[in-house]
């Protein structure tokens, strides 16, 4: 896989994961480009397109895109599944995700993702495992939780 | 603790990005942003030392401005110390950052890198999965240098935690894409390959991505995973659908690991070991077995990790194309798909199907579904379906589909999709070329191309009906019948008028006898269009125009009026004027016999490959163009057609064709100085773009009206001469030393050299019997004008002893002056008794003009200068023949250096090329000679080139080298 988007119905994105070297330039047409290739299409049109040599392939999620760019010899189905596997992690771990806990919680959804694929490949399928792994670490950093000032507990630093 | 924010509470940072969300305007965001980045800067740069907690927030709201498409030039420093923490939280976010902007600060890479090694060293499996995961996210060549020896080791230890090694196979591989010369194989890469049978289905996994790759680039070195695979496989296929608990998704066991086995055995031929093939179709089989039955579950989920296997799987059958039972039950299977309610279905199926359509063993079964194909073009709601069953259409078409299939491509080319006409109509033509049974139904597409899609007939599809028709004149009068019906639509593409332009132009003439196609009817017709047309397209109607006035003399004085009104004579577009001005002039000044020498009939085309064929490829990429090619291929194709494309001098050079524009890019900037210069120069780049990748390659019909293939120098010796002579001379033209004749009874070998003008021969007379030769002598002598030429100069220096003993050896010297230019050779005879019997034999001695050559050095501008100044039709003599020898290019150059010229680098801008100069003496004058020879590997032919001060030596130089390759 050369890169993964999430993007929301308007075209807003929501994550982006490269897995290969390309300038912040290149990364933000591409962007531009797909997300309106994509937006532009019907609901019952297939989720695979050539696009440039890479095949896409996408799959909406409530009011998100999921969008993944392969190379010509990869899979379509399965990274179709690889889409949903990964929806599956984010609701499991949110409790029925929506746009919002990606916005508020970018970070673990890049965390999420960085334990499911690593490098473009899938490197953990197993939804326990992944889960147990990010469960671990959110344990570690609530040990380490120390009292904190008054301004930041109302948010304002 | 907020809803929103779970696990680690950034409270700060939650209120950050509601504030964000709640900007109604992009300036209000910006301002929100800039506020905060200055309150993050100021609170990096107090006095007071931030504490962990504040750092990562800080560093976190960054990366999230970052991510909203803001530019971020700080913060990097606080993001590394973050790296150093023991809290794994603000490690993580440290590691985030540093993933996701990169920096190439060197000083930071350093920093960055000792944070990396720590983690690595640690012992801490978080630690280490977390440097891991920043390796293969950035996967820049610093990390590659700092860590690619360290990970294998990582990845293979006996105590290394299976989470680490997953991380490490994909950390590697990702290092190993961007920098393959620093991951070193070694005594790693056997352990690597017997992960795939590790029990940690996560690590095998992992691995397989990893092992794919490396395989890819060294298969013998990772051979053994095949069988490795195939048990695995074999493991997975049979396993009942609990039996992988968390690695079954949606009751298919593995599919990610399925897949990537079967992606892995893609890199491999069918397995040799008969157990492990046997093995490995049985899973085929079972994969296949499985389409069949009834679904687990109605989730598409669950379908679509099922098919995902059996499509790998079936890529794997046509990837061995060696089973023809499971090739046709693939194509049995996606027969199914075609017909399914799922979308992505039916376009999985099509894309499958067209590889399918290439192996013999499956061609036909494909053919079967060829209504639904169509059907799918007719009716897919989906472009990108209708795409893939246009490819798959040109991908199954043969002789006994074509015309059904170029009717349904054509007629869905009215309604089809702009993005994807052009290609459409290059497939149309390439179909159209290659399945012509008869050629009226070639021509009749082609003019439907333009007629229905004529904004997206490239140049390539117009020049290469042109070139069809001119090369079989059974089809010519059709042609001409056809286009100039066309041409009466009041609103023709300008295409058309292209076409119609060069066609009347040409063969006009063949329908002229019909009162309602006469000579004035056509003019007329053709220059109604005139006026709507672009420059380029006028140039050619100009053409077309004077090739009328030799055509048919009874238009001369109207196309004589319409070439002086000022329009045309004085039109502000210089090539247009020109055009105008010289044709006027050449029909005026002209006798009928000139105006009928330089405006004849196009000669043929040389053979090539279409350059339609060569578009697809560039716009597909190559690979992605698989041109239907089972049964009756291009072969035939060719061979019917003969078309090809014309090299851009050959209208400056050949005098015939007026009406070819030769292009500005002239490739030798001959142009300007052939004879006909006025006449022939130019439409322009009309025809540059298809013609310049061909370089030159049309015979000059004036210097050589035989075409291809040239035929050896008619013999005109005496019937004792040795049928061979001519192959005997030609040997040594690129040589001086060797056999030159060889029987029963005697052997003579030649060696040479060659100064200026003069030379000397030694010929080594040997007798292979154990008997002597008696009165043995010979004669050398120069038949007819030769005496004149190099007569003088042959003279032996001494008479050869009578007798040759048994077994012996005896010489004979001769000394060669060139007086002048020759084009025979020198006579050699030799009688003497063998055991009575008297032996006579003839045989032309291997002295050839080339012999004489100086070899001249000069650079690329002196050369084209010369070029250019021997650039009288005389001067110039040219041949295209088939490669009869070896096309490599060190084999050529041997030949060509042989041949006594320079062999010039970096002259011909196409490096294919070979250019030489030299000078040849001769006791009277000097004569200058440039060669170029353009060998076209994929033809297998060659055009050769020379150009003299002196007529005789270009000819006689053609005629020895065309020979020789």
């Amino acid at each position: 896989m050369q890169f993964m988007l999430l993007f929301s119905r308007q075209g807003k994105l929501r994550l982006q994961k490269w897995y290969v070297p390309l300038s912040d330039k290149e990364k933000k047409k591409i962007t531009r480009e797909l997300v309106q290739t994509v937006l532009a299409r019907k609901p019952k049109m297939c989720s695979f397109l050539e696009w440039r040599d890479l095949k896409v392939v996408y799959k909406r999620y409530a009011s998100l895109y999921f969008c993944c760019a392969i190379e010509h010899q990869d899979n379509e189905l399965i990274t179709l599944e690889i889409i949903h596997r990964y929806v599956e992690l984010l609701d499991k771990y949110f409790g029925s995700v929506c746009e919002l806990d990606i916005i508020f919680n970018f970070e673990k959804a890049y965390f999420i993702l960085d334990e499911f694929l690593l490098g473009g490949e899938p490197q953990e399928t197993s939804k326990k495992t992944v889960l147990k792994a990010i469960e671990q670490a959110d344990l570690l950093q609530e040990d380490a939780e120390c009292p904190r000032s008054i301004l930041e507990e109302i948010g304002l630093t | 603790m907020p809803a929103v924010s779970k696990g680690d509470g950034m409270r700060g940072l939650a209120v950050f990005i509601s504030d964000i969300r709640n900007c109604k305007s992009k300036e209000a965001e910006i301002k929100r942003i800039n506020k905060e980045l200055a309150n993050i800067r100021s609170k990096f740069k107090g006095d007071k030392a931030l504490d962990g907690y504040s750092k990562k927030k800080y560093v976190c709201k960054l990366l999230f401005i970052f991510l909203l498409g803001h530019d971020i030039d700080f913060g990097h420093m606080e993001a590394v110390n973050l790296l150093s923490s023991n809290k794994y939280t603000e490690k993580q976010i440290g590691y985030l950052f540093i993933s996701v902007l990169v920096n190439s600060n060197s000083e930071l890479i350093r920093l960055i890198n000792n944070a990396i090694k720590n983690d690595l060293s640690s012992r801490n499996p978080t630690f280490m999965c977390l440097a891991l995961h920043c390796i293969a996210n950035v996967g820049s060549r610093e990390m590659a240098e700092a860590f690619a020896s360290e990970i294998p080791r990582i990845l293979v230890a006996g105590d290394t935690m299976d989470s680490v090694k997953q991380s490490a196979a994909l950390c590697l591989l990702r290092l190993y894409k961007t920098s393959p010369d620093l991951v070193l194989m070694g005594e790693w890469t056997s352990r690597v390959v017997h992960l795939l049978n590790d029990q940690h289905m996560g690590v095998v996994t992992a691995a397989i991505s990893l092992i794919t790759c490396l395989s890819q680039k060294n298969p013998d070195e990772f051979k053994t995973c095949v069988s490795l695979a195939v048990s695995r496989l074999s493991r997975i296929v049979s396993s009942a659908s609990t039996d992988l608990q968390d690695y079954t998704y949606y009751f298919v066991p593995a599919p990610w690991l399925s897949c990537k086995l079967l992606r892995l055995l893609q890199c491999y031929p069918p397995p040799e070991d008969g157990a492990v093939k046997g093995r490995l179709v049985e899973c085929l089989e079972t994969i296949l077995n499985k389409a069949q039955e009834p679904p687990k579950s109605k989730k598409v989920q669950h379908s679509n990790a099922k098919n995902a296997i059996l499509f790998e799987a079936i890529s794997l059958i046509i990837h061995y194309d060696s089973e023809p039972n499971l090739l046709v039950r693939a194509c049995n299977q996606l027969g199914q798909f075609l017909q399914h309610r799922e979308t992505n279905l039916r376009y999985l199926a099509l894309e499958s199907m067209c590889t399918l359509a290439s192996s013999e063993f499956s061609h036909e079964a494909v053919k079967t579904h060829i209504e639904t194909v169509i059907n799918a073009l007719k009716t897919e709601r989906d472009v990108s379906v209708r795409q893939r069953a246009a490819d798959l259409l040109y991908a199954m078409c043969d002789r006994s589909n074509a015309k059904q299939i170029v009717a349904e491509m054509l007629s869905y080319l009215e309604t089809a999709d702009y993005s994807i006409r052009e290609e459409m109509v290059l497939k149309v033509a390439i179909l159209a070329e290659k399945y012509a049974v008869d050629y009226s139904w070639y021509v009749d597409t082609i003019l439907n191309l333009i007629r229905i899609a004529g904004d997206y007939v490239s140049e390539e599809v117009w020049y290469r009906v042109i070139q069809i028709v001119i090369n079989r004149d059974d089809v010519q009068g059709y042609a001409a019948k056809t286009v100039f019906e066309a041409l009466q639509a009041p609103a023709c593409h300008e295409n058309m008028v292209k076409v119609g332009g060069y066609i009347l132009g040409e063969f006009g003439n063949l329908i002229a006898g019909d009162p309602r196609s006469s000579p004035l009817v056509q003019f007329n017709l053709l220059h109604s269009k005139f006026h709507l047309c672009s420059v380029p397209t006028r140039a050619l109607l100009l053409s077309a125009y004077i090739k009328f006035i030799n055509l048919f003399p009874e238009t001369k004085a109207t196309i004589q009026e319409v070439l002086r009104c000022d329009s045309q004579i004085r039109n502000s577009d210089v090539e247009l004027q020109q055009r105008a001005v010289e044709y006027l002039k050449l029909s005026s000044i002209a006798s009928t016999d000139v105006l009928a020498t330089v405006l004849e009939e196009m000669p043929p085309f040389p053979e090539r490959e279409s350059s339609i064929l060569a578009k697809l490829k560039k716009k597909k990429g190559p690979g992605a163009v698989s041109v239907p090619d089972l049964e009756d291929g291009k072969r035939e194709g060719g061979e019917l057609n003969g078309g090809g494309e014309r090299g851009p001098d050959s209208a400056a050079m050949s005098a015939s064709n007026a009406s070819t524009p030769s292009p500005s890019a002239d490739l030798l900037g001959m142009r300007s100085a052939a004879p006909m210069s006025a006449a022939p120069t130019s439409a322009g780049s009309l025809l540059v773009d298809v013609f310049s990748e061909a370089g030159p390659a049309a015979p000059s019909a004036a210097v050589n009206d035989d075409g291809f293939l040239s035929s050896a120098p008619p013999s005109e010796d005496p019937a004792t001469l040795l049928s061979e002579a001519d192959e005997l001379l030609n040997k040594f033209v690129c040589k001086n030393n060797g056999v030159l004749f060889e029987n029963q009874l005697l052997q003579i070998g030649i060696k040479s050299e060659y100064r200026q003008n003069l030379g000397r021969m030694y010929l080594f007379y040997g007798n292979k019997t154990s008997v002597q030769f008696a009165s043995f002598t010979t004669t050398v002598s120069c038949p007819g004008e030769l005496q004149s030429h190099i007569l003088s100069i042959l003279r032996a220096t001494k008479p050869v002893e009578p007798v040759v003993e048994g077994g012996a050896q005896i010489q004979q010297v001769l000394n060669i002056e060139c007086l002048t230019d020759f084009s025979e050779a020198p006579l050699l005879n030799i009688k003497f008794r063998y055991g009575g019997a008297l032996q006579n034999l003839s045989l032309k001695l291997p002295v050839t003009i080339n012999k004489f050559f100086q070899p001249t050095e000069m650079t690329s501008h002196d050369f084209f200068q010369r070029w250019k100044q021997l650039s009288q039709p005389q001067q110039e003599a040219q041949k295209i023949f088939k490669a009869n020898h070896s096309m490599d290019t060190e084999v050529l150059k041997a030949k060509l250096l042989g041949l006594g010229t320079a062999l010039l680098d970096d002259v011909d801008p196409n490096p294919e090329n070979y250019v030489c100069a030299g000078v040849i003496q001769t006791k009277g004058q000097q004569v200058g000679c440039l060669l170029r020879l353009e060998p076209n590997g994929q033809a297998q032919m060659y055009r050769l080139t020379l150009r003299c001060s002196k007529d005789s030596v270009s000819l006689r130089l053609c005629e020895l080298l065309a020979q020789q390759f």
